[in-house]
């Protein structure tokens, strides 16, 4: 199984081999997408984690043991309806139509319950009115 | 005999708060329903509009003089550097220059996040810009470093001048090869995967005078969200090309210099764009007001997207290695419905410039003449017209043949 999830954790879970023992021990494919240590040593780290369904699930275990906080990652394309410009060019990439134009107006509008997270607004919007948000929370 | 109108007649009208003013697009259902006759009577004034990305476009700034003063060899702002190969602390900041610590397209595609463009814009919205600058110091001009922080009331001067802007038409971009293509005109999908265009069709100026009866030198014009001027004819003006009976060019062919203080302008209106894969570029607004002076600029103006024609262009070997592949032609209103046909395959569209914020523009200005804040000008000399013998030149293919060309005629 494949999953993306979201590890908070403490100064001291950060001096540990983490990712090496989940290689090591689970045999899981680490993929990491974003991290986040502050000065105190606190922070997390965003991945993707990829591996037998019991292997997987020994793997959080022992995440989990070491008191590392594992949520699954929720992550959302956010449009910046002050930063975009109405180009529509969007909206012809968008597989889904969460991305549209109103075709007697040309208006771009963005419907989050439509969008499947397919990412190629982000790579065609000029002004970059369009982000991939991962909703982090303060550090624990 | 037709209806005939002075600038001077309209700019009283104009004065008085009396000048009927419409947008180009308002303009088309008045002219349906009144016919043409009646509607040159009334109207005095069409407004146009268009905001698409415009790379031939930059400010000249004049920074003021350090203390002590310096002649700038090089200057950058946020990283990014102007060209100062003139007087000491002048100096011009193209839209499409990069910071030289930018990683382009070494790691393919690349983001192009910030450039001149994105420094302009920064600008116009007061933001606090890093000027690092570099002499080799001369008596007069004795400072060789200079490394400060600006905003743009902090220099003395600062004009947009863009050497070509306003394009009269524009290629729709395809991709005929296998693979997609990262271009200006955007992302482009492989064979035939979309078909991406830039123009505000019949909102566009110069598509509302075609043979540049009222565009010309000296024209003024709404210019980034202030007052600007038509400097000049753009950089590759080119009228000589095939037009439809309406007068309406079919493929790009004239284009715009434009001039303006920066400073009175609108970070809205003047925007910083990154083309993944290509670069940063500058969308610019402009809009352009059309006095009706007869019969015939007022049909002009009454142009509908169904009557603009935009060729089809391939990106993976038409345009980059010049090949003649003709692909037809498409139609604007069918372009803006979202679907053309192209090789009888149906191709969705990608618009790249700003249909909405074009007739914002159009909207902006007849406001500002019906308020009577903005007065028409009569062009000090004509934009050059499709009988003016223009070539489209490439560059010369000659071996230089180890001759230094410094001070040498090359004729000789």
């Amino acid at each position: 199984m494949k999953n993306k999830i979201v590890c908070y954790f403490s100064a001291a879970q950060s001096e540990q081999p983490i990712i090496y023992r989940l290689v090591k021990n689970y045999d899981l494919v680490v993929n990491i997408l974003k991290a986040d240590i502050n000065p105190l040593k606190q922070g997390y780290l965003v991945m993707e984690l990829e591996g037998g369904k019991d292997k997987y699930q020994e793997g959080l275990s022992f995440l989990k043991s070491l008191g590392v906080i594992v949520e699954p990652l929720s992550e959302k394309v956010v449009w910046h309806d002050d930063l975009c410009i109405q180009c529509g060019a969007c909206a012809s990439f968008c597989p889904t139509e969460a991305l549209a134009i109103d075709r007697d107006t040309m208006m771009v509008s963005f419907e989050d319950a439509k969008c499947v997270l397919c990412g190629m607004c982000l790579e065609c919007c000029p002004t970059r009115a369009i982000v991939l948000h991962f909703d982090i929370k303060e550090a624990v | 005999m037709a209806q005939q109108k002075t600038y001077e007649e309209i700019n009283e009208k104009i004065k008085r708060g009396e000048a009927v003013v419409v947008t180009a697009e308002e303009v088309i259902k008045v002219v349906a329903e009144k016919g043409v006759k009646q509607a040159a009577r009334e109207i005095d004034v069409v407004t146009t509009g268009t905001f698409g990305p415009m790379c031939s476009s930059g400010a000249f700034i004049n920074f003021g003089h350090s203390n002590p003063r310096i002649k700038m060899k090089k200057v950058w702002l946020n990283g990014v550097e102007a060209y100062t190969g003139i007087a000491a602390v002048d100096a011009y900041l193209g839209a499409a220059q990069l910071p030289e610590t930018d990683p382009e397209n070494k790691v393919f595609p690349g983001r192009f996040t910030y450039g001149g463009a994105h420094v302009i814009h920064d600008l116009l919205a007061g933001k606090e810009i890093r000027v690092e600058a570099e002499a080799y110091g001369t008596d007069c001009y004795p400072n060789k470093k200079v490394d400060t922080i600006i905003t743009l009331d902090d220099v003395n001067d600062s004009f947009l001048f863009n050497p070509r802007n306003a394009y009269q038409n524009y290629n729709c971009a395809v991709n005929l090869g296998d693979r997609t293509l990262y271009t200006y005109m955007g992302i482009l999908k492989p064979n035939l995967g979309n078909a991406s265009y830039s123009t505000a069709g019949q909102l566009s100026p110069l598509l509302n005078d075609p043979h540049y009866k009222t565009i010309g030198i000296g024209t003024r014009i709404f210019l980034g969200g202030g007052i600007g001027y038509v400097a000049w004819n753009g950089t590759q003006h080119h009228p000589n090309v095939l037009r439809g009976e309406n007068g309406v060019p079919k493929t790009p062919a004239g284009t715009l210099s434009v001039i303006g203080d920066l400073k009175q302008m609108e970070a809205n209106w003047i925007v910083g764009l990154s083309y993944i894969g290509y670069g940063a570029t500058m969308a610019v607004g402009i809009g352009i007001p059309i006095p009706i002076l007869d019969e015939e600029i007022l049909m002009y103006t009454a142009v509908k997207d169904e009557d603009i024609y935009c060729p089809v262009v391939d990106f993976k070997e038409g345009y980059p290695y010049s090949k003649p592949i003709d692909l037809g032609f498409v139609n604007v209103a069918d372009l803006k419905k979202g679907k053309v046909i192209i090789q009888g395959k149906e191709v969705i569209t990608t618009p790249q410039s700003s249909y909405p914020r074009a007739r914002l523009i159009a909207a902006t200005l007849k406001e500002w003449i019906r308020q009577g804040k903005f007065e028409l000008t009569r062009p000090v000399a004509q934009l050059p017209g499709a009988d003016a013998d223009i070539q489209f030149k490439s560059i010369p293919e000659r071996n230089p043949g180890g001759i230094s060309l410094n001070g040498n005629r090359r004729n000789q």
